[in-house]
C-alpha cells in the first residue's frame, strides 16, 4: 500500500511538472468555517526544486492515462512510459495532510484525458468538491480546464476552486496542427471566454446583488511551449498580448520546451532547453503588464526577436536614445519606469522623494536602483557634464562591460567550486 | 550628547521618544540595557517604560502616518539591532518635528534605513511562514521549531492562527526561547525546557513522540520534491538564491536521510 502511493506519487507528479505555473496568490478565499486553509492574499513558495522554479502547490495529474498523442507531451498514448491513476480519496488525503504540514499551499490537479473530456472532468470535480465541502478545505486549488469537457461540470467546478487555465500548448494554430493535429486554439477559447463570462457576469451582479458566490477568484492563466516549433519571439508574445486582452488572463505562462521524444518534428533529446529565451519573455511579459510598454513597441516587424546578451528594456532604450536622457527630478513616473536599471519600486521612491529637493547621485543608489546601467539614461543633481553623445552600441558594450551577466558565460547547468 | 538607557522594548522605546520631548533634549544617543556600556563622557538616563507615554507617542504616529508606515516601525524594532533602535528614535523625531508626508522621502537616511530593515524583517517573516514544516506529534500537536535572524514571531502568529484553524500547533524559537501555542481558540506565549533528545540543529522530533503517519508523510513529501525536479533544467545557484543553505535546516526535503 505504502510503496503503491509512492510509486503513483512519483509518476504523476513527474508527469505533471512541465506546467510551469507555480501560482498561489490572487485569491481572495478567507478561512472562514474555521476549516483548513487560507488562501487570501498573496502566495507562498514553500520550496524551490535544484532547478530553481517555486514549488507552491501540489502538482500532480488525477491520471497520464491519455487519448490524445500530441507529440510534444510527455503522456501522450504512444509513449512508452509507466501508467497510473489516483483515487479521489488518495488526492484529497495526500493534499490535506501536505497542507497540514506547512509543505504547501493548495493543489493544482490536472489529468491525462481518459474515455472522454467529460468523464474525466467529472472525476476532477467530485475531488474538488469534496475537499470544500467534506474537508472543509480553504487553501489554494487550481484546476486544469479539460478541452472537450462540458459548459455545466467547467461552471460548477469554477464554484469550487480559485484558478482555472487550459494550455495553448503553441504560439500559434499552425505550430500546434503540426504537433497535435487532434487539438486546435478554438477547443481553448471557448472554455477560456465560458469561464471569463461567468466572472465578469458574477462582478456585474455584484453590484445589485449583496452576496455572489466565489467564482474562479484568482482567475484564469494559460501556457505556451517555447521552442518546439518555429515561431518567433514577436508571434508569441503578440498571441500572448491577444489573450491577456481579450480573455482577461492573469498570466501567460511560457515553457521552454524540453526535449522528451524522438519525434523528428521536435528538438533532439538532449539539446539545451531555451532557458535564456525563456528568460527574456517573460521580462517582455512584465513590461507589457508593469511598465506600460505596447508589445509593438518591443517586439514588430523590424525587430521580431529579443536579444540574447541585453534585456528588452534595455534592448528598447538603445533603439529609442532620442527619449533620453530623462531627468529623474522632473520626468514623469512613467519615462522614469522605461528607464534600464529603474523598477517599478524604485521609481515610486524616485517620485516620492524628489518632492523634498533634488535627488543626488549617492541617493539614487541608496534608494536601489542599478545605478551603474541606469546612469546612461538619466540625469540627476549633480550628475557630470557629458560632451559627447554616445551611440547606442557603445553604452552597450559599456554597459556588458560592467556587468556579470548570469547569461555571458554559456550555460554550463554546473555550480562553480565556491 | 544624552544617552538614554531602554530596557529593549517597544514600548521603552516608545517611551524614550516621550521623554526626550520632555526634557528638550537636542541630540540623544538611545541604547538598550542588555548592550549598555557605561561611558565617562556622556550623561546616562534610565527610561522607565510606561504605558501611557508609550501610548501617546503612537498615538501621535498614528495621526501623521499611515498603517503600514506604523508596521514598517515595528518591524525594523524587532530586527533587535542595536544600531537600529536609534534609527526609529530619529524617524519618529523626523515625523514629528516635519509636516505631513516627511516620511515619504527616501532621500533622508533615516526615512531609508527603516524602511529598508522593515523590508528586511518581513522578508524573514515571509521566509518562515514559507519554510517551517510542522511534524505531526502522538498527541495530535504540529511542531515546529525555527532560528529565525529577526524576531519574527509576532509577526507570523496571525498568519497560521488563520490558515490552521483546525489543528493545534506550536512554533518555537529556539534562538529567543519562546514559542507559540495554538490551542483550536487562541495563540498563546509559551516557553519550555527542551530535553536533550531534541535536536535543535533540525527541525525533527524523536521519532517516539511522532504520529505513526508522520513518516510517511515526511517520505511522500521528498518523493514529490525530488520528482517535480526537471534535471534538463537544472540551476543551484538560483536554486540556492531562493532557498540559501541556512535555511536548509528546516526543510525535510533538502535532508538526505
Amino acid at each position: 500500500m505504502f510503496e503503491r502511493i509512492r510509486e503513483k506519487l512519483e509518476i504523476l507528479a513527474d508527469a505533471a511538472k512541465y506546467d510551469v505555473s507555480c501560482s498561489s496568490s490572487g485569491s481572495n478565499r478567507k478561512n472562514h468555517n474555521k476549516g483548513l486553509g487560507d488562501a487570501e492574499g498573496s502566495g507562498i513558495c514553500h520550496t524551490y526544486t535544484e532547478d530553481g522554479r517555486c514549488v507552491s502547490l501540489l502538482k500532480i495529474l488525477l491520471t497520464n492515462h491519455c487519448i490524445y498523442d500530441c507529440a510534444f507531451c510527455v503522456s501522450r498514448k504512444s509513449n512508452d512510459v509507466k501508467r497510473a491513476a489516483f483515487t479521489v480519496d488518495e488526492v484529497v488525503s495526500l493534499t490535506m495532510n501536505f497542507y497540514r504540514r506547512n509543505y504547501i499551499e493548495g493543489l493544482f490537479l490536472s489529468s491525462g484525458i481518459f474515455k472522454n473530456g467529460d468523464y474525466t472532468m467529472e472525476r476532477l470535480l467530485n475531488i474538488v468538491k469534496k475537499l470544500r465541502t467534506e474537508e472543509r478545505f480553504n487553501g489554494y486549488i487550481h484546476l486544469k480546464t479539460i478541452p472537450g469537457a462540458s459548459a455545466e461540470l467547467l461552471q460548477e467546478a469554477g464554484l469550487y476552486v480559485d484558478r482555472m487555465s487550459i494550455n495553448l500548448e503553441m504560439p500559434t494554430e499552425l505550430g500546434l496542427k503540426l504537433l497535435a493535429p487532434d487539438k486546435s486554439h478554438e477547443d481553448v477559447k471557448a472554455p477560456l471566454g465560458l469561464i471569463k463570462d461567468k466572472i465578469q457576469q458574477l462582478n456585474n451582479e455584484k453590484a445589485l446583488i449583496k452576496s455572489t458566490p466565489k467564482f474562479v477568484p484568482a482567475g484564469q492563466s494559460t501556457q505556451m511551449v517555447i521552442g518546439a516549433t518555429p515561431e518567433s519571439d514577436k508571434e508569441i508574445m503578440h498571441t500572448a498580448d491577444h489573450y491577456y486582452r481579450k480573455f482577461n488572463l492573469k498570466r501567460v505562462y511560457y515553457s521552454g520546451y524540453i526535449p522528451i521524444s524522438n519525434d523528428n518534428r521536435l528538438p533532439i533529446i538532449g539539446s539545451q532547453p531555451p532557458l535564456i529565451r525563456e528568460n527574456r519573455l517573460y521580462q517582455t511579459d512584465w513590461l507589457m503588464r508593469f511598465y506600460g510598454f505596447n508589445i509593438t513597441e518591443i517586439l514588430n516587424d523590424a525587430n521580431p526577436n529579443l536579444d540574447a546578451d541585453i534585456d528588452p528594456k534595455l534592448s528598447w532604450a538603445l533603439r529609442n536614445l532620442d527619449q533620453f536622457p530623462v531627468d529623474v527630478n522632473t520626468a514623469d513616473y512613467k519615462q522614469i519606469l522605461r528607464v534600464p536599471g529603474i523598477g517599478v519600486t524604485s521609481a515610486l521612491k524616485i517620485v516620492q522623494s524628489r518632492k523634498f529637493g533634488r535627488l543626488y547621485e549617492n541617493q539614487l543608489k541608496k534608494i536601489g536602483i542599478a545605478f551603474n546601467r541606469a546612469r546612461h539614461f538619466i540625469r540627476y543633481a549633480d550628475s557630470p557634464l557629458q560632451l559627447k553623445e554616445f551611440e547606442g552600441g557603445h553604452i552597450k558594450n559599456l554597459i556588458l562591460s560592467e556587468s556579470t551577466s548570469k547569461y555571458s558565460k554559456q550555460a554550463t547547468n554546473q555550480l562553480s567550486l565556491f | 550628547m544624552k544617552l538614554y538607557i531602554f530596557d529593549g522594548s517597544f514600548e521603552g522605546l516608545l517611551t524614550a521618544v516621550f521623554e526626550r520631548y520632555q526634557q528638550k533634549a537636542e541630540k540623544v544617543k538611545i541604547v538598550d540595557s542588555a548592550r549598555y556600556m557605561p561611558d565617562a563622557f556622556n550623561e546616562a538616563f534610565s527610561v522607565v517604560s510606561n504605558d501611557v507615554k508609550a501610548n501617546r507617542v503612537w498615538n501621535g504616529l498614528r495621526k501623521k502616518l499611515s498603517s503600514s508606515w506604523l508596521h514598517d516601525i515595528y518591524k525594523a524594532f524587532l530586527s533587535e539591532q542595536a544600531e537600529m533602535y536609534q534609527y526609529i528614535f530619529d524617524f519618529i523625531r523626523y515625523v514629528f518635528d516635519n509636516p505631513k508626508g516627511a516620511e515619504e522621502n527616501f532621500g533622508n537616511p533615516v526615512v531609508l534605513a527603516v524602511a529598508q530593515m522593515s523590508r528586511k524583517v518581513h522578508r524573514e517573516k515571509h521566509r518562515m511562514e514559507a519554510f517551517i514544516r510542522f511534524q505531526e506529534t502522538s498527541d495530535r500537536i504540529f511542531y515546529a521549531h525555527i532560528e529565525p535572524d529577526f524576531n519574527v514571531l509576532p509577526l507570523i502568529s496571525d498568519h497560521f492562527k488563520k490558515r490552521y484553524a483546525d489543528q493545534k500547533w506550536i512554533i518555537y524559537d529556539l534562538k529567543r526561547k519562546y514559542g507559540l501555542y495554538y490551542d483550536l481558540e487562541k495563540v498563546e506565549e509559551i516557553t519550555f525546557d527542551f530535553s536533550q533528545e531534541m535536536s535543535p540543529a533540525l527541525n525533527t522530533l524523536p521519532a517516539s513522540v511522532l504520529d505513526e503517519k508522520e513518516e510517511l508523510y515526511s517520505i511522500l513529501w521528498k518523493d514529490y520534491f525530488r520528482s517535480i525536479n526537471i534535471p534538463a533544467r537544472k540551476n543551484m545557484k538560483l536554486h540556492i538564491q531562493h532557498v540559501p543553505r541556512r535555511y536548509w535546516k528546516y526543510l525535510s526535503e533538502k535532508q538526505t536521510f
